[in-house]
């Protein structure tokens, strides 16, 4: 698996396919995509990124540890629902706040901050099943 | 549309119960994706069948005579097919590592929990 | 929803307008703040020293928040949340009546007593390998079931929780372990398709998934045998997740083989969500077409109760013996539900609280007898009770109790279960629930005479390799527990009461209804 085509394009293809990722996710609040299939997208490029250059680049590339980052991402879906106790409205329902910049309108939510919760935690969880399968393969 | 439905499902179904009566756990394994897949378009077909209609209302609401396509079903298949595909990867990693450590993947072979022979009781104080 | 663009939407049509009071937090707040400190712990997972000192006063919370819920709905009955604001039956509700408010108490109170054995039991690779972030994650599943009134949502709950049980099977990937998590895997996916199944039929008869919303339309509902099919689909599904015979054969195979703490936790907890769950179902959603399947209910309940105890007998590994008394207790509740009067089904819940408390209890203590006698073998051990009187005493007391006997917590349920099945006339069910109790007390007396009454046996006495056990962390949870066990002995009034009332709520569920649909579902 490890030719040196391979080898090469791969770390073009990973950072490209993550940039889809976080694309695919921002896009998915009125089009199809979302955090789910974002997350996806992210972790087979690290996938992608194991098979040509090893676990442990992976591993050094992404810094925390892919348990931590699904953690992180629960940690962000249930305080994105939280939130919406001060607005006295129950459990999960989005709330929205338009900020105003450069002309445009930007909508911020808790909507948002949910799916990007959602993102972390497929990114984490399939990553490290993948991380994982591919460690035992090498050796 | 419902009737042959039906009858793909009834097929998928036999056919992870087929597998799922093998010794072998990669057979199970395939069992239980085809199992899911069968539960999948059971509920799709249970949600009622709609072609080519998004499941979106006008904005004058629900008008009679229009149809729109059921969005629970697709809802509940999401989320099933999600938790199948976790469930998956792990009973995936799962085999494996019965596979590696156990040193076999029938499952008569397996009785490292439940050893064969055990110690009769004491039968005397 | 009649408006065009510029006019305002009026929301009242499909969104809850009343501010939510901040008391009905409490319905979600197990499993929020669950989530938050176990993905709190999941990224502190390389720091072992610290995890502990997140997780125990965590749970000390989570015991708070569950004991609040369960005042909150004593005082102002069945309370309702349903996310995101949008009308129930739209929007996924979670719905708490007395049964799960108490089960969730009592599930909290067990994982607190898991969680403190785990700082003794659970080493630094177990914890690296995340025993506390996937205990977290089990109570959030267990009770996100105990809680929720969807019927679909209790599906993904079974999945969570199912998930974390998973992980903490395999904390120590030892062979056996991957062997028995193996069989447990494969078999609970089984039975959770099996709930699936029965819950796309559900929605394909029905075309709701809210348990308040189904309730009402099956009793207009003419014809019964669709909901005989579904309803004995559930009892296949639920019997599987709860260890009934002749779907049990899981639970022998694969709970003696993780560590003994996550033992105690899947004994207290997990097959208790498939009773809660097929009672939900059975009285609140299929009242009549339980009573057509009763006496399955029934004979399924005896034959359970018996052989479950007639395998404790059999066993030689006190874990496994544990795991058969597990499913005996099940044959006990079910028995509850298949009266179906309010007698019987109280005994059931007050069963299920004893039994949770007892069997973590029981487990914590095999583990602690393990380590003091060197295995869990019950022909190789004994003479705890000369070495370690303490350990010794508590756990006859325990022994007491799942057996039934007084003055300890089993004896009240068994004694209203055994009066109500002689007032329906169904003396032999009140005969299974004796013999199961008597066969029970043999099966524990073998453990009490050979691991601890009698002299240690010549070969074992020598080894040094018992621990010495540290009085904090390996018996305050073992305390703990016994004594909630001693309290419902001597004094059950208070859960007795409470069960009484949830079995009111649960037989006549129109407060259960009206707290989702205000208008009771008559429109």
């Amino acid at each position: 698996m490890r030719t040196l085509i391979f080898r090469t394009v791969a770390p073009y293809l990973s950072s490209l396919m993550v940039l889809f990722s976080v694309f695919v996710l921002l896009r998915g609040h009125n089009e199809p995509g979302g955090g789910f299939i974002g997350g996806l997208i992210a972790a087979s490029a690290f996938a992608i990124y194991g098979i040509a250059c090893g676990v442990s680049p992976v591993r050094r590339a992404l810094y925390f540890h892919p348990m931590g980052i699904s953690g992180a991402g629960l940690l962000m879906a249930s305080v994105a629902g939280l939130l919406s106790v001060f607005s006295g409205v129950p459990f999960m329902t989005g709330l929205w706040l338009y900020v105003p910049i450069f002309r445009e309108e930007l909508a911020l939510s808790t909507v948002l901050l949910f799916d990007v919760g959602v993102y972390f935690v497929v990114v984490g969880a399939i990553t490290s099943i993948a991380l994982a399968l591919e460690e035992r393969e090498g050796d | 549309m419902e009737v042959p439905m039906a009858f793909l499902v009834a097929i998928f179904f036999a056919v992870s119960i087929y597998l799922f009566l093998s010794k072998h756990i990669i057979r199970i394994l395939l069992g239980a994706a085809i199992l899911s897949n069968a539960v999948n378009l059971l509920i799709f077909t249970s949600g009622r069948l709609t072609r080519e209609i998004p499941p979106i209302l006008s904005a004058d609401g629900p008008v009679e005579g229009v149809l729109t396509a059921n969005p629970l079903p697709q809802a509940l298949i999401l989320t099933a097919i999600v938790i199948a595909f976790s469930f998956f990867a792990f009973l995936l990693v799962l085999a494996y590592r019965a596979y590696q450590e156990l040193d076999t993947d029938d499952t008569e072979e397996m009785r490292f929990a439940e050893p064969e022979e055990q110690k009769l009781p004491p039968l005397g104080y | 929803m009649a408006t065009s663009d510029k006019e305002p939407v009026d929301l009242s049509v499909a969104m809850v307008t009343d501010p939510a009071p901040l008391a009905d937090w409490l319905v979600i707040a197990p499993l929020v703040f669950g989530m938050i400190v176990g993905s709190l712990l999941l990224m502190v997972r390389k720091d072992t020293r610290l995890q502990p000192y997140i997780a125990i006063p965590g749970l000390v919370v989570l015991v708070v928040i569950a004991a609040a819920l369960l005042a909150h709905v004593v005082i102002s009955g069945p309370v309702t949340m349903t996310m995101g604001r949008w009308l129930p039956p739209f929007g996924i509700s979670f719905t708490v009546d007395i049964l799960g408010a108490l089960l969730t108490l009592t599930a909290a109170i067990a994982a607190l007593a898991g969680g403190i054995y785990g700082a003794g039991d659970v080493n630094n690779s177990g914890r690296r390998y995340g025993f506390y972030p996937f205990l977290f994650l089990m109570m959030v599943g267990v009770s996100g079931a105990f809680l929720t009134g969807d019927i679909f949502n209790l599906y993904v709950w079974f999945e969570v929780l199912l998930i974390a049980s998973f992980g903490l099977l395999i904390l120590g990937s030892e062979r056996g372990q991957i062997d028995g998590a193996t069989k447990y895997a494969f078999l609970n996916l089984v039975a959770t398709t099996f709930f699936l199944i029965a819950t796309g039929y559900l929605y394909g008869i029905f075309g709701t998934l809210n348990m308040a919303d189904i309730a009402i339309k099956a009793k207009t509902m003419e014809e019964k045998a669709p909901l005989v099919t579904l309803l004995s689909l559930y009892f296949l599904a639920f019997g599987m997740k709860a260890a009934a015979f002749p779907v049990n054969f899981w639970l022998p195979a694969s709970y003696h083989t993780p560590r003994v703490v996550v033992s105690a936790l899947f004994a207290g907890l997990l097959t208790k969500v498939g009773v809660y769950a097929f009672m939900r179902v059975a009285f609140v959603l299929f009242p009549a077409e339980r009573d057509i399947l009763g006496w399955v209910i029934a004979s399924i309940a005896a034959v359970t109760m018996i052989l479950g105890a007639m395998g404790a007998l059999a066993q030689t590994d006190f874990r496994r013996l544990l795991g058969y008394l597990v499913i005996s207790g099940i044959g006990i509740m079910f028995a509850g539900i298949a009266l179906a009067s309010p007698d019987g089904v109280s005994a059931t819940i007050f069963y299920a609280v004893h039994s949770m408390i007892v069997m973590t209890a029981l487990y914590l203590a095999s583990g602690l007898a393990a380590r003091a006698s060197g295995g869990f073998s019950i022909a190789g051990s004994g003479g705890i009770y000369t070495t370690h009187p303490f350990l010794a005493a508590v756990t006859l007391i325990l022994f007491f109790a799942v057996s039934g006997l007084p003055p300890f917590s089993g004896l009240w349920p068994k004694v209203i279960l055994v009066k109500a099945s002689l007032d329906v006339g169904a003396w032999w069910l009140a005969g299974a629930v004796l013999l199961s109790g008597f066969l029970t007390t043999i099966a524990v007396g073998r453990v009490w005479v050979l691991s601890y009454w009698r002299p240690a046996p010549a070969g074992t006495g020598d080894e040094q390799d018992a621990e010495n056990l540290n009085p904090l962390i390996d018996y305050a949870p073992l305390v703990l527990l016994t004594a909630i066990v001693v309290a419902l002995g001597v004094f059950p009034q208070q859960v007795l009461e409470l069960s009484q009332t949830g079995t009111e709520q649960l037989l006549n569920p129109i407060d259960y209804i009206r707290s989702v649909f205000p208008s009771g579902g008559e429109q």
